[in-house]
């Protein structure tokens, strides 16, 4: 079995998982957005306590989903792991920044002699809710508009500005996708705290903040896609192996590409009509069909930037330089033995969903809250 | 190729690498073995239904959480680093590095979460069956982490199953098993959780005794001192026996850092162990470079050549072997493998000017060397040598790897006896009345923690001038920046890992001072 899978469709296998791994990595920013709230949401100290808690139990099950999308990133496409994290140095690090310092909040923020005190845990939680999702999307925005660098024949990286990533905020285009994922994981995280806790005020609180945020998300999402699909793109000529710069790309990869365009539109949708249920039927479920459509939208956008024959990570400085799966991936054995390796995916999902009913199938409440001696 | 490498970016890039990995073991080890201490208390807890062990259970468990949140903190950036400040090197080999790593976050990482998730919320919400499930899959989750990483690492110090590809310019695997099953991985896993296991259970033996001289928690400390002190001394005889096999296999695939532990410039037969010794800075000289000879030792006759193959009239190499040669022992010199890997090198650079120039056959011809056995043998296996300018420059750090080596093994030795001792005055019925006994586990809590960093400072350190053995020197493998970016984050990580340090010892007294919670009766 194993000499007949092609090269081509090992690449485009661990494609197909990395952009499903980036779905599910975005989709569980809920946590970072429900984070967001912890000063603005609660309005006493229990409720603050319910909030931190149901977004933390969360948190413990998946804070891993960064470290293995970074993982599996590396071991099947190294170069653009050695490409951007060495060159777009700053944005990485702000994000891994925002990261540890939330690792440390939720176990620290309400021990006695934690040294800093509650509130500067809390703001860690605040910093790392903000800047992670807003990071993140714009690092992933600069996978559609370009970044600056270029490789040389050892395909060793060169970044062409000493901002090292950071440049990329001065784009727009960049900036919009950044604030879009940012408030659609607060749009998940309201609707997650809506679903897990169980109280009326808490509730009534977050369906009023849902508004707002559903339009600023709308607002740069739809700014993001406008321009996604009217801009050039970086096309690869299979024939000779070139990168060059195609009108309306990103649209040609959906109409060449439709059941991606079906998963796109069916995504979108599911995310309006969880929005739209949560507003106007009051429905306590609606973080299933937004996070559901969170996990389309996003495994979408990226296989119209992994397939079609186009650059996944493009270099603005070196058009030639840019990557793509066919030159970023790991050789023929290490996709096929990490192949195997992912066929444990479904299992691992599984045992995680298990354990997660099993602990979760009640909603929290105070008293439940002041009850457990391992509450955060 | 490689040309105008900053050496100061290079150093501060170590320095960073090297301070988030020593601050991240700080905390490793205790979740390494506190992980089954806590499962055995609640197994025991779960066969007698006697609550008392689930209450010491949880007692522990709270101060495994409260290590387990700064362990992760310091982690998530250790996995990053290798592409931000180390991307010629993620590139040279992530074809078959990336694989264990994403292999730990996809099979240990979620098991690990998942379970200590469970097993933090889950007491009164799954049955105590499952829970306790939980808690040994935490356990096995945590350890496995390790078994990956230290394949990983393990590579480097002993690259094997792979072939080398001049199209892409990067490493290859070719064999996913002769990467699991190196020598090196099998020792290294081996030896690091064990001393994760002996560090626990000092922690968790010190921290009991703490509770004796209080007169407080006195049932509790001494089931605590039981379990942690029977496991502690089955881990710490293992831990030597484990390192007894490491140091055999460092003396095959890496020699010159064996050589260097013992300070052994000339190789002999008969070959002495060093039990003890003072070194002062110079006395030796390699090439341009002075390196510390003894000023005093204390030499166990024959017992290196015993340790190193079993027969005590085995010659054992010393570090000018390595330099100069010993065609009689089949060692060749440091002049002869730079020659063979500047071959290596030339023939790569060959390759791609007639990628280049568009000669097909040409090229052909050349990347086909890289597969043959005998180029691979015989040249490529010494690539790296080929940007190494001179022969001193192979040694690494004598002092360091002398000290860090005994240093480390001494207290190895410290170890098993302590917790015979304790073990025994607890059997005896006598532990309480030797308070003096006591302080002293108490206050021996901080020496596996030395231990096992200075283990770490040995095999790495040691391992010098190499990030990958032979292949590839730690300058080469440098991401290209300006040495101010690396700074900056140095000096970020180090306050706020150290203010992160501070705060989970002040948590982690307080939680002891304050004991288990009250009996739920």
């Amino acid at each position: 079995m194993a000499p007949m899978i092609s090269h081509a469709f090992l690449q485009g296998y661990w494609w197909i998982i990395i952009s499903l791994l980036a779905g599910i990595l975005v989709f569980l920013l809920f946590v970072q957005g429900g984070q967001t709230f912890i000063f603005s949401l609660p309005a006493d100290e229990l409720r603050k306590k319910m909030l931190v808690n149901t977004l933390g139990r969360k948190w413990e099950f998946t804070f891993t989903t960064l470290v293995t999308f970074g993982g599996a990133f590396f071991a099947s496409f190294p170069l653009f792991y050695a490409t951007s994290f060495g060159g777009a140095y700053w944005v990485w690090m702000a994000i891994l920044f925002s990261f540890i310092i939330q690792a440390v909040a939720y176990e620290y923020r309400s021990k006695p002699a934690n040294i800093f005190g509650t509130r500067t845990y809390d703001i860690f939680l605040l910093i790392n809710g903000s800047a992670g999702p807003f990071l993140l999307g714009t690092a992933v925005a600069t996978f559609f508009t370009g970044a600056n660098f270029s490789l040389d024949i050892m395909n060793r990286v060169q970044w062409n500005s000493p901002w090292h990533g950071l440049e990329a905020i001065a784009s727009f285009r960049n900036l919009s996708l950044g604030f879009a994922v940012l408030f659609l994981s607060r749009v998940n995280g309201l609707l997650f705290i809506i679903k897990t806790i169980e109280d009326n005020e808490l509730q009534e609180r977050a369906s009023g903040k849902l508004i707002m945020n559903s339009l600023f998300f709308l607002l740069f999402f739809l700014y993001f896609v406008v321009t996604l699909l009217t801009a050039e793109g970086f096309a690869l000529n299979p024939a000779d192996g070139k990168i060059f710069m195609e009108k309306f790309k990103y649209l040609h990869n959906f109409t060449e590409m439709p059941l991606v365009l079906i998963l796109f539109l069916a995504g979108t949708l599911a995310v309006l009509y969880g929005i739209f249920t949560a507003l106007f039927r009051r429905s306590s479920s609606s973080v299933w069909f937004t996070g559901a459509g969170t996990i389309l939208v996003v495994f979408s956008l990226f296989l119209i930037l992994g397939f079609s024959n186009t650059a996944f990570y493009p270099s603005l400085s070196d058009l030639q330089s840019s990557l793509t799966i066919h030159n970023a991936s790991s050789g023929h054995f290490t996709l096929r033995t990490m192949m195997f390796v992912s066929f444990v995916i479904p299992f691992v999902m599984a045992y995680i969903w298990y354990a997660w009913r099993a602990i979760t199938n009640r909603k929290i409440t105070g008293e439940e809250i002041n009850k457990d001696d391992h509450a955060y | 190729m490689f040309e105008n490498i900053d050496l100061s970016l290079v150093n501060w890039s170590r320095g960073q690498f090297a301070l988030t990995a020593v601050y991240h073991w700080l905390f490793v080890p205790l979740t390494l073995g506190l992980s089954f201490i806590l499962a055995m208390m609640e197994t025991i807890y779960v066969r007698t239904g006697d609550p008392e062990w689930k209450r010491l259970t949880k007692f522990w468990m709270k101060l495994f959480g409260i290590n387990f949140a700064i362990g992760v903190a310091t982690g998530i950036i250790l996995e990053f680093e290798f592409g931000t400040n180390w991307s010629a090197y993620s590139w040279f080999v992530g074809d078959i590095f990336g694989t264990p790593l994403a292999i730990e976050g996809i099979m240990a990482f979620f098991l690990e979460s998942t379970f200590i998730a469970v097993m933090f919320f889950g007491w009164n919400k799954v049955s105590k069956r499952f829970h306790l499930v939980s808690t040994w899959l935490v356990a096995i989750g945590a350890n496995l982490s390790a078994l990956w990483i230290l394949v990983a690492n393990a590579w480097m110090q002993n690259p094997a199953g792979m072939v080398f590809n001049p199209e892409t310019a990067r490493n290859e695997m070719n064999s996913f098993w002769e990467v699991l099953f190196n020598p090196v991985a099998a020792d290294k896993f081996l030896h690091t959780i064990t001393s994760g296991f002996v560090l626990a259970s000092m922690f968790v033996v010190g921290i009991s005794s703490w509770f004796l001289l209080k007169k407080r928690e006195v049932l509790m400390a001494k089931r605590s001192i039981l379990v942690a002190g029977v496991f502690g001394l089955l881990a710490s005889v293992m831990l030597a026996l484990t390192g007894d096999m490491s140091a055999k296999t460092i003396a095959k695939y890496q020699p010159v850092k064996f050589s260097s532990f013992e300070a052994l410039y000339n190789g002999r037969e008969n070959a002495p162990l060093v039990a003890a010794g003072i070194l002062r800075k110079e006395g030796e000289k390699v090439g341009e470079r002075h390196l510390p000879s003894f000023v005093f030792r204390i030499e166990i006759p024959g017992f290196l050549s015993v340790l190193t193959t079993g027969d005590k009239n085995a010659y054992v190499p010393g570090i000018n072997d390595y330099i100069y040669g010993n065609p009689e022992r089949g060692i060749m010199s440091f002049s002869e493998k730079k020659e063979r890997g500047e071959t290596a090198r030339k023939a790569l650079l060959d390759y791609k000017t007639a990628v280049d120039n568009g000669e097909k056959e040409k090229a052909l011809e050349l990347a086909e060397q890289f597969t043959s056995e005998g180029f691979r043998e015989n040249y490529f296996r010494y690539f790296g040598y080929a940007y190494i300018d001179k022969p001193e420059d192979i040694i690494p750090n004598v002092q360091v790897s002398f000290y860090t080596f005994h240093l480390m093994v001494m207290l190895g030795f410290l170890f098993i006896l302590q917790f015979a001792v304790v073990l025994w005055l607890l059997f005896a019925g006598s532990l309480e009345r030797y308070r003096w006994w006591l302080w002293v586990m108490l206050l021996s809590i901080p020496l596996p923690y030395l231990a096992s960093e200075l283990g770490w400072v040995l095999a790495e350190m040691g391992r010098q001038p190499w990030i990958i053995q032979d292949l590839m020197p730690v300058h080469i493998g440098v991401t290209s920046l300006k040495a101010g970016n690396v700074q900056v984050t140095f000096w970020l990580f180090a306050l706020l890992f150290t203010a992160l340090l501070a705060a989970e010892v002040s948590i982690m007294v307080k939680q002891v001072r304050k004991g288990p919670e009250k009996r739920e009766d």
